[in-house]
């Protein structure tokens, strides 16, 4: 087997992240949103499988399954919030959601 | 019944009667109201004469009563209780003050009799007679405050008592405040006296001053100063004396009362009762001469320029009590007590009359625009006369010529008084005469101009000619070394206050320079009598040309003393508290919570409920840390 | 018990009339009327006991004490005790607090059973304030009086009440703050110093703190009861709450408020500090001074007469201050006279403002004009509490302004003499009220009727006491005697301690010169 050098796992990490937060940036539906979120934590897990492939360690693996159950229970109290979001606004533009603000 | 008792039931009667008038004077009838509002006084009166007797019939110990009734204030050796003393001089007091009173309340229940009201008028009248009683029977120095506020109270109350009227509200105010002034002076004197002898009773202070002080003690100047500070708020002298004209606004009794008889006298009571300060103070006892010279000729020249008639007799006052002043600051104490007296008989008659006359007039108060009145109106006129006389000082016929004449003479010869002192009295007394000719000339003589409504009735005359008996009487329980010499006032007063330090003067300049007042009177009646009947065109001559004019309305006017208080005083206070309404103070908070809504709304700039813009700052956030980390 | 009765009372007699009010309509004020009617009860009783005390001469130093662990960890007692001082205070608050329910009687529309139950609690952290002798225990009930005060404020007040209410909290609680900083400061010096940390009155009495710390401490508390008080540069919440608040608001604020920060001077600054309050008498006197004229001639200006009566406490606090820092007996005795005379004389004036409000809608004194004719007793009433305020001899607030000057003048004759310049302008505020509102030509053609009989009663009652106590004021004077001369002994200890030191120092140089 192939050894992928750490940094090919790292930059493709990178790019994850960017790739969601750019998502997060540029997108407007709070769903997208939602999604790029998820794709930034799973770069951050990516990050974290990496370490522990590269230093032989449990931490990491057992740090993704955190972040894994954390994201699930995020993604799960997301959307019920999204579903009362869009019965209140009748949108999924998170723009149009300012109500909070100062 | 023990004498001392009277005392207190002389003061309580009139306060009684203000009860009983300022919780049913409402439901009382008028007639039931004028019965109920003179009983008091008349009571008070009759005590007074009876307690007079028996206190002159069988002098007591020391010539003077005490009575006590409680203590007032105990605190921190500050021992003050309401306890009153008669002496001779507090006896003068009561007696004009009770026997005056009641003749002008009898005299108040016609004249008031339709006005409304009519019930409060004598409930804030009895107020005031049961004060002054206080202020002139206290025993400490703060029981005299007392009633010295609550005559200054009641003289507030009646001036504005037709308070329908802005103006009259406006006067009441000047009156009120500007007394206030000089009140405050006194009360700060109290402050002093208390520090120096830890006790304010007035027998107590006298008896310790010399004592304490040497003559010329500054301490002693300062307590002086600001008992006459006191004294000239009150008695309209120099230079608080400009309230006195615009009292005038309240009704003729009270004028004759308040503003003649009693209440502006509470200066010279209060100068004399505290003498031996005064006389420890020599600069301070000056002042009060050259005060009372100056007012007395200062309001006399204003009394010769007035037409409203009970101007004149403002004026007038204030001239009067300036002699009393005068004699107060040589030493002739008894002097400026009897011409206390003689002045309150015959000033609140003229007062009286002025009122009748201004009452049947139609309330006209301009005497150019009466005339012709002696026929009209008999009794008046005939008092008024008398009365007139006596405020000229005609000599040996009228009471008024001895009491001013005595006044004159000891300044005269007294050792703080002297030729220049004399010289100013003497031209008051010339003034004096001249414009009550004129008053008298112009309202009574002439032709009729305005017609009397009505002859006024028996309740009114009856006060004017006991008065006027009073006026040309009192004079002879006094008289001089060369008319007859009888003593029985000073002999009273001499238990009393001390006597007059004469200088070395020739015996025969006293009838001397009584021929010299006597005909100066005389002179000065003959000049009106050219001027305001004979010739009038004479003075309306002498009143074209634009210098007499100038002068006449400055003395008109009070010598501008209002017109300087008011453009360096008034006006001043007035802007700066207009311009401050909103307190300057409160900016300071006001900036704080300005300058917290300020960063506040800086701050909302980044909570714009936007979640991508926090992402955007939360991502950039991230990197310029991790570059400050990795550059560092 | 009785002292903690005193206050457990109006605590519970305010829940109670706060929650059954929903359920039975108009019980509030009747409980609160037991209420405090009992209170009055057992405060004449009070009373009765104390003066037969001094009156036999007996020489017992407090007169009702109470003491009851509560969070001994921290040295915190539920400490009560009465003195003098206390018993005057809390008997012009049972007095002000009946009034102030009387005058809600009918006029209160809205959430009437929270009102009451504000109404009751503040008047019980008044008297806590009062009461307290435990100083955590004091901030407690500081704060129990202030946090209802808001409420009444802001829910009961006038248009602006909003504005008034957060503007009164925010300075009560700035000066609270500082206040419970210097509390703390001393009870860890205190508690340093001897090992037993407490905050018991008499401990902390006896703490000794160096002159740099102990002024610090001192400006603390200082600024806490100066902003109580009103003294000059603090002043500016109480024109806006007095004016803001509702009738009783008012009456409370200025009756009985204001007096807690004259009575924290007196119980705390002075017997805690009397050094470093003694360096400061001369800046405190002339900010009271200050206080006089300034806030006579604002009084002057003001047209809303709400907020001229508001101004006229600052004047007359401002003689408060002068007279505590005087430091001698009779100006204290004057200081204690003046928180009476003020809190009925001002109380009912505010009265009057709220009926003359009820009546004509409105309070802006131009509007007003030559109602006299139409209501004779309300005028009379308008006069005599005018001339309360104006300080005419025969009323009590004479007494006061004579005690405290004649006592000032000792300590500083040119302070007393500018301070009675503020006489004057008493006199010139007050008959403006007399002019702009009952005399003078009418403004408006609607009549309005007089006071009523209950209203008549109220004003009666506060007038007879300003009349009753301007002639004979020793049942107050004595009362206190005992407590305002512990004030004095403990600052007078100062002045020995400073001989005692002078003496020394001549001994040793004595000693000194001996040996040569």
């Amino acid at each position: 087997m192939v050894e992928i050098p750490l940094t090919h796992s790292i930059v493709l990490a990178a790019v994850l992240f960017l790739l969601g937060l750019v998502g997060l940036l540029t997108r407007r539906n709070i769903l997208f949103m939602l999604m790029s979120v998820e794709i930034m934590l799973n770069a951050a897990g990516l990050v974290f499988i990496v370490g522990s492939s590269r230093w032989a360690q449990a931490d990491g693996q057992v740090m993704y399954i955190f972040i894994l159950s954390m994201a699930s229970a995020e993604v799960a109290v997301g959307l019920a919030l999204i579903v009362q979001f869009y019965k209140k606004f009748n949108t999924l533009d998170t723009d149009a959601a300012s109500k909070l603000k100062g | 019944m023990n004498m001392a008792d009277l005392l207190w039931i002389i003061v309580a009667m009139p306060f009684t009667i203000f009860l009983v008038l300022a919780f049913l004077g409402k439901k009382l009838s008028a007639n039931l109201t004028a019965i109920i509002a003179i009983s008091g006084t008349g009571t008070s009166a009759l005590l007074t004469i009876l307690l007079g007797w028996s206190f002159l019939g069988s002098p007591p110990e020391n010539y003077s009563l005490s009575s006590h009734l409680w203590e007032w204030m105990n605190a921190g050796g500050l021992i003050t209780s309401m306890s009153l003393r008669l002496d001779a001089l507090s006896l003068v007091f009561i007696f004009v003050i009770t026997f005056v009173g009641f003749l002008i309340l009898v005299y108040s229940t016609e004249f008031m009799r339709n006005e409304e009201g009519y019930a409060r008028f004598f409930a804030y009248m009895n107020l005031f007679i049961g004060s002054m009683l206080i202020l002139v029977l206290a025993d400490n120095l703060l029981l005299l405050y007392l009633g010295w506020e609550g005559v200054g109270l009641c003289s507030y109350l009646l001036i504005g008592f037709w308070y329908k009227d802005p103006a009259n509200g406006y006067a009441a105010r000047k009156a009120f405040i500007m007394t206030r002034i000089g009140d405050t002076a006194l009360i700060i004197g109290l402050f002093l006296l208390f520090t120096e002898f830890g006790t304010l009773n007035i027998a107590d202070i006298l008896s310790a001053a010399p004592e304490k002080w040497a003559s010329g003690d500054p301490t002693a100047r300062l307590a002086a100063f600001l008992l006459l500070g006191g004294a000239v708020g009150k008695s309209a002298q120099l230079p608080l004396q400009t309230w006195l004209p615009d009292a005038m606004a309240g009704p003729s009794p009270v004028s004759a009362l308040i503003h003649a008889a009693t209440m502006v006298t509470a200066g010279v009571y209060l100068i004399a009762r505290t003498h031996t300060i005064f006389e420890l103070a020599p600069l301070a006892q000056n002042a009060v001469a050259i005060i009372g010279a100056t007012t007395l000729l200062l309001a006399g020249f204003s009394a010769l320029t007035q037409r409203d008639i009970k101007r004149v007799l403002a004026y007038s006052t204030m001239s009067q009590i300036g002699y009393m002043f005068l004699a107060l600051g040589v030493g002739a104490w008894s002097a400026a007590v009897f011409h206390f007296m003689i002045h309150a008989f015959f000033k609140a008659l003229l007062f009286l009359g002025a009122g009748a006359i201004i009452m049947v007039l139609h309330h006209e108060h301009n005497m150019f625009k009466m005339g012709g009145l002696y026929k009209k109106l008999p009794v008046i006129f005939w008092t008024f006369l008398i009365a007139s006389a006596s405020l000229a000082a005609l000599p040996v016929i009228s009471a008024g010529f001895y009491s001013k004449d005595l006044i004159l003479w000891e300044t005269f010869a007294s050792a703080s008084g002297g030729t220049q002192l004399w010289f100013l009295g003497y031209i008051g007394a010339f003034i004096t005469a001249l414009y009550t000719a004129r008053m008298v000339f112009v309202t009574f003589f002439g032709k009729t101009k305005i017609e009397p409504t009505q002859r006024p009735g028996l309740r009114i005359t009856l006060p004017l000619v006991v008065l006027a008996l009073f006026s040309f009487a009192g004079g002879f329980i006094e008289l001089p070394h060369t008319l007859g010499h009888v003593q029985v006032f000073s002999g009273l007063m001499q238990h009393a206050l001390p006597h007059l330090e004469i200088r070395d003067v020739a015996e025969s300049s006293e009838l001397v320079l009584q021929i010299i007042t006597g005909l100066t009177s005389l002179i000065a009646v003959g000049a009106a009598y050219v001027l305001y009947i004979r010739r009038r065109s004479w003075t309306d001559s002498i009143r074209n040309s634009t210098l007499v004019i100038q002068i006449h309305r400055f003395w008109n006017l009070g010598w501008g003393f209002d017109t300087a208080y008011d453009t360096l005083l008034v006006k001043p206070i007035v802007y700066l508290s207009r311009i401050n309404k909103n307190d300057v103070v409160d900016l300071i908070s006001l900036g704080l919570s300005k300058a917290m809504v300020y960063f506040n709304k800086l701050l909302v700039y980044t909570q714009n409920g936007k979640i991508r813009w926090y992402m955007a700052t939360i991502a950039l956030g991230a990197i310029l840390t991790l570059t400050i980390s990795i550059l560092l | 018990m009785i002292l903690a009765g005193l206050i457990f009372t109006l605590l519970i007699g305010g829940l109670f009339a706060g929650l059954l009010e929903r359920r039975f309509k108009g019980i509030a004020k009747w409980i609160s009327l037991l209420a405090l009617l009992f209170n009055m009860g057992q405060l004449i009783r009070i009373w009765l006991g104390y003066s037969r005390n001094f009156l036999i001469g007996t020489n017992e130093k407090m007169y009702l004490v109470l003491r009851k662990p509560w969070i001994p960890e921290f040295g915190i007692e539920f400490h009560l005790e009465l003195d003098g001082l206390g018993l005057v205070m809390v008997m012009l608050t049972g007095f002000l607090g009946l009034l102030s329910l009387l005058v809600s009687w009918n006029h209160v529309s809205k959430k009437v059973g929270f009102y009451y139950f504000n109404l009751l609690w503040t008047l019980a952290g008044i008297m806590g304030v009062f009461l307290a002798f435990d100083l955590f225990l004091f901030y407690l009930f500081w704060e129990v009086m202030l946090v209802p005060m808001y409420f009444l404020i802001s829910i009961w007040g006038h248009s602006n009440r909003t504005y008034a209410a957060y503007k009164f909290f925010i300075f009560t609680q700035l000066g609270g703050l500082l206040m419970l900083l210097s509390l703390l400061g001393l009870y860890f010096i205190q508690g340093s110093e001897s090992g037993v940390y407490t905050f018991d009155y008499w401990k902390l009495l006896e703490t000794s703190i160096g002159p740099a710390q102990s002024s610090w401490l001192m400006f603390g508390f200082i600024i806490a009861f100066f902003i109580k008080l009103p003294v000059l540069p603090f002043h500016n919440w109480l024109p806006d709450a007095h004016a803001e608040a509702p009738t009783a608001g008012s009456v409370i604020l200025a009756g009985l408020l204001l007096k807690t920060g004259a009575y924290g001077l007196l119980r705390f600054v002075i017997p805690f500090f009397p050094e470093a309050a003694q360096s400061f008498a001369l800046p405190a006197m002339i900010l009271g001074v200050c206080g006089i004229l300034y806030g006579a001639k604002l009084a002057f200006a003001q047209t809303d007469i709400k907020r001229l009566v508001a101004y006229t406490s600052v004047s007359h606090m401002g003689f408060v201050v002068i007279g505590i820092f005087a430091f001698n007996t009779l100006a204290m005795q004057g200081v204690i006279m003046q928180l009476v005379a003020h809190g009925l004389s001002t109380g009912a004036l505010f009265i009057l403002a709220g009926i003359l409000y009820e009546r004509t809608g409105t309070r802006d004194l131009e509007k007003l004009g030559g109602l006299w004719a139409s209501v004779p007793r309300m005028g009379t009433a308008g006069l005599i509490l005018v001339l309360a305020s104006l300080g005419l001899p025969g009323l009590v607030n004479f007494v006061a302004e004579f005690m405290i000057l004649a006592g000032t003048f000792t300590a500083s004759k040119l302070i007393a003499a500018i301070a009675a310049l503020g006489l004057v302008g008493a006199a010139i505020y007050s008959l403006r009220i007399m002019q702009k509102v009952f005399y003078g030509t009418e403004k408006s053609k609607t009549s309005i009727s007089d006071l009523t009989f209950m209203e008549t009663i109220i004003i009666a009652a506060v007038v007879f006491l300003l009349l009753f106590l301007g002639l004979y004021p020793s049942p107050i004077t004595k009362t206190v005697a005992p407590s305002v001369q512990e004030i004095i002994s403990n600052t007078e200890k100062v002045k020995i301690g400073e001989v005692h030191q002078i003496l020394y120092e001549e001994i040793t140089l004595e000693a000194a010169n001996g040996d040569h």
